[in-house]
């Protein structure tokens, strides 16, 4: 960990139980008390109705490969992974989260839309577990 | 020429204030980041009007960029105003927005202001390049490189919805180099084939390089009075006949819908309905190609084909020399020169088309549209001329 040359989030007060989570090993989101709308990046009201009464729980930790790039030429620090995709899941609630496919070839035959995937978690720091999704197990 | 003579001035009285609050708390505040400084102080005020984020079609401010305040306060917006210049652009905003509110830009418009200027939490700059803004913590740690591996994340899932093949994203290429060759100012000149295309060295799978835009150095300016007073200049007027904007999301992976942009859809429809025409209206188009597979969204938002039909549309010739909707006649991002903000240069070679200058000149174009986009998927404007006198 001492040698990761990668971006590290830094946490804000609204991310914080986010972040909290994926350390704990869980993926959270926030959904409205008031219109039970599902929203990700989080922050402290809905995006749909504006309401202040929002709730933290537990995801899936299941969704989709919603859509991909391989990129060969590396951002600093990835040089040693390219070429590598840059994916975003649509997670089953249906949000979209952007993020690194593991376990599985970085290649367009390897990597199929639409397949299901499952959330890790990779500890990058000594605060931050960054979350990355691989093919689901038995799929 | 006298130059600040036989100016309109704004209608007095015409635009109120009907919404205003600061954020909850003032002096310390270490738990509120800036943007939801902004969020807090906006949602404020918006309950002290009484009204919501889809009442809202308007967003200004200053230190953070409008289009994070707008995705982040779901506004879905046909105004954005960035102005900034200082502890100042407030006021510039609210006369902007006076102005804008007058022309039917929006209805309602709402102005944030947000600082941590104590606490220092969250400062993650306008474009989202620190570690705590939201691309720095949901987006940056996962490798993109710059526009060529960010702004084509989308467009795999579009290829897959749509049937669009990578022979027909490469003819976007082939097609505006075509225009290119005619164009003595453009940067590459030489013909090029789809084969040449999918051979270029793979920058980000699915784009190839001749799929992405140029990196050149260059300039433009416009100068604009009013359609009156344009009849004493020497030059051929170009009227602005309709405008469009909005924006959408700062982080790609947050485009609302992955294979359409809101930004474009919202921009197009705002600027024909105020041109009071329709695509088949439109003689020239300019759809900024930062990358290959621009022009192929902007022509189905804006109208100009239906949904996926775009890749067969400019593949079967429609947008080439001698086709029915010449496109991007410069040579475009892709093939006369892309210094970073290409915007400008589409405008220009509208100018030129309308003018009758162009070094591929349209014959007889009267109104030409250039649309452009801003940040990856984050802003689209529309702007449509004519050289027709009112």
């Amino acid at each position: 960990m001492a040698d990761y040359r990668k971006p590290i989030p830094e946490p804000t007060p609204e991310t914080q139980a986010f972040w909290d989570g994926t350390k704990a090993g869980e993926l959270r989101l926030q959904r409205c008390d008031s219109c039970s709308h599902v929203y990700f990046p989080p922050r402290p009201f809905c995006p749909e109705c504006a309401s202040r009464k929002v709730s933290w729980f537990k995801a899936s930790g299941k969704g989709k490969l919603h859509s991909y790039v391989i990129n060969h030429r590396p951002a600093y620090g990835f040089e040693q992974d390219a070429p590598y995709a840059i994916a975003v899941i649509m997670t089953d609630e249906g949000v979209k989260m952007l993020t690194n496919m593991v376990d599985v070839e970085q290649t367009p035959e390897a990597l199929v839309l639409d397949m299901p995937v499952e959330v890790t978690f990779e500890q990058i720091s000594e605060k931050i577990a960054l979350p990355k999704w691989r093919p689901a197990k038995g799929a | 020429m006298a130059a600040r003579e036989g100016g309109v001035t704004m209608k007095p009285k015409s635009v109120a204030i009907v919404g205003a609050a600061e954020t909850t708390q003032l002096g310390v505040i270490p738990d509120l980041s800036i943007i939801q400084l902004h969020a807090d102080a906006a949602l404020n005020a918006m309950a002290d009007a009484d009204i919501g984020p889809k009442d809202i079609d308007g967003v200004a401010t200053a230190g953070e960029s409008p289009v994070a305040i707008a995705h982040y306060l779901g506004i879905k917006p046909t105004y954005a105003d960035g102005t900034s210049v200082g502890g100042c652009s407030f006021m510039l905003h609210v006369r902007h927005a006076a102005a804008a509110i007058n022309e039917g830009l929006a209805t309602t418009i709402l102005i944030t202001h947000g600082e941590s200027g104590r606490s220092r939490v969250g400062g993650g700059g306008r474009f989202g390049g620190g570690g705590s803004s939201l691309s720095g913590q949901f987006e940056s740690p996962y490798g993109m490189s710059g526009p060529p591996s960010t702004f084509t994340i989308p467009v795999l899932r579009y290829m897959k919805d749509f049937g669009l093949t990578h022979e027909q994203l490469a003819m976007v290429a082939v097609v505006q180099r075509e225009w290119a060759g005619m164009n003595p100012r453009a940067t590459f000149r030489d013909p090029i084939t789809v084969d040449d295309v999918l051979n270029s060295r793979m920058i980000a799978y699915p784009f190839h390089l001749l799929e992405c835009c140029l990196v050149t150095d260059g300039g433009g300016a416009l100068i604009m009075t009013t359609a009156e007073r344009a009849k004493d200049f020497k030059t051929k007027p170009v009227y602005i006949l309709g405008t469009g904007e909005s924006v959408e999301t700062p982080m790609v992976s947050q485009m609302y819908d992955f294979t359409t942009s809101m930004a474009f859809r919202l921009s197009g429809k705002k600027a024909f309905d105020e041109a009071g025409i329709t695509p088949k209206d439109v003689d020239h188009l300019m759809c900024y190609d930062a990358f290959a597979h621009l022009p192929i969204y902007m022509l189905e938002d804006l109208g100009f084909v239906g949904r996926g039909e775009a890749g067969a549309f400019i593949a079967a010739g429609n947008t080439r020399p001698g086709g029915k909707l010449p496109m991007n006649t410069n040579g475009g991002g892709l093939s006369y020169m892309h210094s970073g903000m290409y915007g400008m240069y589409a405008l220009q070679e509208s100018v030129r088309q309308l003018r009758g200058t162009a070094p591929a000149q349209v014959p007889g174009a009267k109104i030409s549209v250039a649309n452009g986009v801003g940040g990856m998927f984050a802003a689209g404007g529309t702007i449509i001329m004519t050289n027709e006198a009112p």
